[in-house]
């Protein structure tokens, strides 16, 4: 492989490896509260079109849009559109005490219709013809240190591939280390773990379930939802497309919390990885179109590998959260 | 027994139901229902701005104004519903199979990939059973795999069923790549068009006959199963407790194993129908997200084979219903699934009641 193969592999892999990066913390923090939110692609979904959205009519509303505002709208937007998509889940299984599986289903349907039908209907909505297209907002997210991301070192463009991303990449990795020391060095960290172990223990030693259940699902929800805001405005660059792939995104996201065995710091290497793969089909020389289509097997091939071999060598370290999946009703003891 | 006044009686509490009369549980869920659809109306009306009630005729004209389009319907209800009947033993034994996307695929790769080989070669009837017969079983196969390891390791089978619907969907892609007709559209176009081999033989002039007949057989068969057949006592004592089913001495691995068979070759047997009873093709649409709304019919159905023919026809006619608006509207048909999803919430979030009752303050002081 050359390198003017290699350098866009990698670019490709870090950008895809971001967004499930977003989606696998998000599920992580849920996840460590018991709830085992499948609406992650559905939560993605309404984050992603809250903030293409907010930025559309931000950009339509103004004559001279400024990029800095538009980026704060949207990325707002989104957080809050995939929060509400978290609330509605918490809402259905923790208060009304719906079945977390069925009910994450559901969200991933109404998520997914939703942002397919504004996205796809949204100029024609407004009066306008033909597609959304956010140009200024999506060229603030793609806004780079320039004197970094030109760097080369003995004429490879270390600049490009480590400093040539937009400051969502770089958010991401700071959330999953924040994430690991809140989850293991603090005591609401703490607190939150026990809720997703044992919840009738966590009751009994004082811990508010239904608020830790609530806190980390609509958090957790809200950080899905920019991994899907820097899929539309980074790589689609601020238009919408209703080819689904927001949707395999999210389960990829899904895939890549078990391969990381809940932690978040295994995330972030795991996320290139899953983007890595995601691509390899595109650079292996003389492969047959129907061959590359098995080659995108590869990301869920491996995850179904680790969970088997987790499950197989019980180490206690590894295992997902006791209680995970599982309704906690105080009264039911 | 008399209470002290408690400084910290919550306004609200919450009292589980010791049981409820089932006029009043089907009282509630059609209140739910009714409920979704004027939220539905609502959001209709916003994007619109038309009166919500000619949307809902304008959704029964789409869904069956001629009888094309009624059969149409029926047709994907029973496609459905197949499925749901598929999930209920899973679901019942409390094996979450999120996997029937991936089991509908296999079926639907089989079916097509034999109706190419052998053509017209031998008849279509004979065709038809093996086709069935490698489907179910090639169904079963990819079924028993989540639930093996999930007998034996306690693997679990929610995420790996769940990641096996994308290594399917890849499946699928390879050989829609591998069959390509003609060279470079990327689909297999329809599938012996001239012959018709291995189509399913229209019954009293009507091409969706079969379809609704196998269903309808397999739904009442699965009533059955359930309900009077001692393996489906035993899914129901696992389902409820594999500490009580192991103490009966039933082997919870063996029933896993053999109920996930059962649930993979049904969703397979789905995939059968979709390819050789309506489309004649093969594509990664071909399940289209209904093995994951197949969950919802059989979940709300509580497994019940009839219940789950109502809410089948519900969700299709609904499907049905936005397509129509949308196309009137010049507007893209992902609105059913936005209706779907507010109608299917408001169901859910209707069991807590149906189950549970709320007590305020300062009612019910006597007794209990």
């Amino acid at each position: 492989m050359t390198q003017a193969q290699l350098v866009p592999l990698l670019q490709s892999a870090v950008v895809f490896g971001t967004v499930i990066l977003y989606g696998a913390l998000g599920e992580i923090l849920t996840e460590k509260s018991g709830n085992l939110n499948l609406g992650v692609p559905g939560v993605m979904y309404l984050g992603a079109i809250a903030g293409l959205a907010a930025s559309f009519f931000y950009e339509n509303s103004v004559a001279e849009p400024s990029g800095a505002v538009s980026l704060v709208l949207s990325f707002l937007a989104a957080f809050v559109a995939a929060a509400l998509g978290g609330l509605i889940y918490c809402f259905l299984t923790t208060t009304l005490r719906a079945n977390q599986n069925v009910t994450g289903l559901t969200l991933t349907i109404f998520g997914g219709g939703v942002a397919n039908f504004y996205g796809g209907n949204l100029s024609t909505l407004a009066g306008g013809v033909g597609q959304i297209s956010v140009s200024t907002t999506s060229l603030a997210y793609r806004t780079t240190i320039p004197a970094l991301s030109g760097l080369t070192v003995a004429g490879f463009p270390i600049g490009t591939l480590l400093f040539g991303y937009g400051f969502l990449v770089y958010l991401a990795i700071a959330i999953a280390i924040a994430m690991h020391w809140f989850l293991k060095r603090t005591r609401k960290g703490l607190n939150l773990r026990a809720v997703g172990e044992n919840p009738g223990t966590a009751d009994a030693a004082g811990i508010n379930v239904t608020r830790n259940k609530y806190l980390a699902t609509c958090l957790g929800s809200g950080i899905c939802g920019l991994g899907s805001l820097y899929f539309i405005m980074d790589y689609t660059k601020g238009t919408w497309s209703t080819d689904g792939t927001i949707e395999a995104l999210g389960w990829l996201a899904v895939a890549l919390v078990i391969f990381a065995t809940w932690k978040p710091l295994n995330a972030i290497w795991g996320s290139y990885l899953f983007g890595l793969l995601y691509w390899m089909y595109m650079y292996i020389p003389n492969l047959t179109r129907s061959s590359m289509e098995l080659f995108k097997m590869l990301p869920y091939v491996v995850t179904i590998a680790v969970l088997v071999v987790t499950s197989l060598r019980k180490k206690r370290e590894n295992q997902p959260p006791a209680a995970l999946g599982l309704p906690y009703f105080r009264e039911e003891r | 027994m008399s209470r002290e006044k408690h400084a910290h009686e919550p306004w609200v509490r919450i009292v589980k139901r010791d049981g409820i009369a089932r006029p009043k549980a089907y009282g509630i869920r059609i209140l739910a229902v009714l409920l979704s659809l004027v939220v539905s109306g609502v959001f209709i009306y916003a994007i619109t701005g038309l009166n919500p009630m000619d949307i809902y005729e304008a959704m029964w004209e789409g869904a069956f104004g001629t009888s094309r389009r009624s059969w149409v319907t029926v047709r994907d209800a029973m496609m459905l519903l197949c499925i749901g009947i598929g999930l209920a033993p899973a679901f019942k034994m409390k094996f979450w199979n999120v996997g029937a996307e991936g089991q509908i695929l296999i079926g639907g790769i089989m079916t097509a990939g034999i109706m190419r080989m052998v053509g017209d070669s031998i008849p279509t009837p004979a065709l038809l059973v093996i086709m069935a017969v490698v489907s179910l079983a090639a169904g079963a196969a990819w079924g028993v795999v989540p639930a093996v390891f999930k007998a034996y390791w306690n693997t679990n089978e929610t995420l790996f069923t769940l990641m096996m619907n994308y290594v399917a969907i890849q499946l699928t892609s390879y050989c829609v790549s591998l069959w390509e007709n003609p060279i470079g559209s990327n689909t297999v176009g329809i599938i012996n068009q001239t012959t018709q081999a291995g189509w399913f033989p229209a019954i009293f002039g009507q091409s969706y006959s079969l379809n609704v007949i196998l269903v309808l057989i397999l739904t009442v068969g699965m009533y059955l199963y359930l309900k009077y057949s001692k393996q489906g006592y035993e899914i129901t004592v696992v389902g409820d407790s594999e500490n009580t089913a192991r103490y009966a001495g039933i082997s919870v691995k063996k029933v896993t194993i053999r109920t996930m068979a059962i649930s993979g070759a049904i969703c397979a047997f789905a995939g059968f129908i979709a390819v050789a009873g309506s489309s004649h093709t093969i594509s990664t649409t071909t399940a289209g997200g209904r093995g994951f709304t197949a969950i919802i019919v059989a979940w709300l159905a509580q497994f019940n084979s009839f219940v789950m023919v109502l809410i089948s026809f519900l969700l299709v006619f609904l499907e049905k219903g936005a397509t129509q608006i949308a196309s009137q509207f010049n507007l893209n048909d992902y609105a059913s699934e936005v209706i779907t999803g507010i109608i299917l919430f408001f169901i859910l979030g209707s069991e807590f009641f149906i189950n549970y009752r709320l007590v305020f303050r300062g009612k019910e002081r006597e007794g209990k």
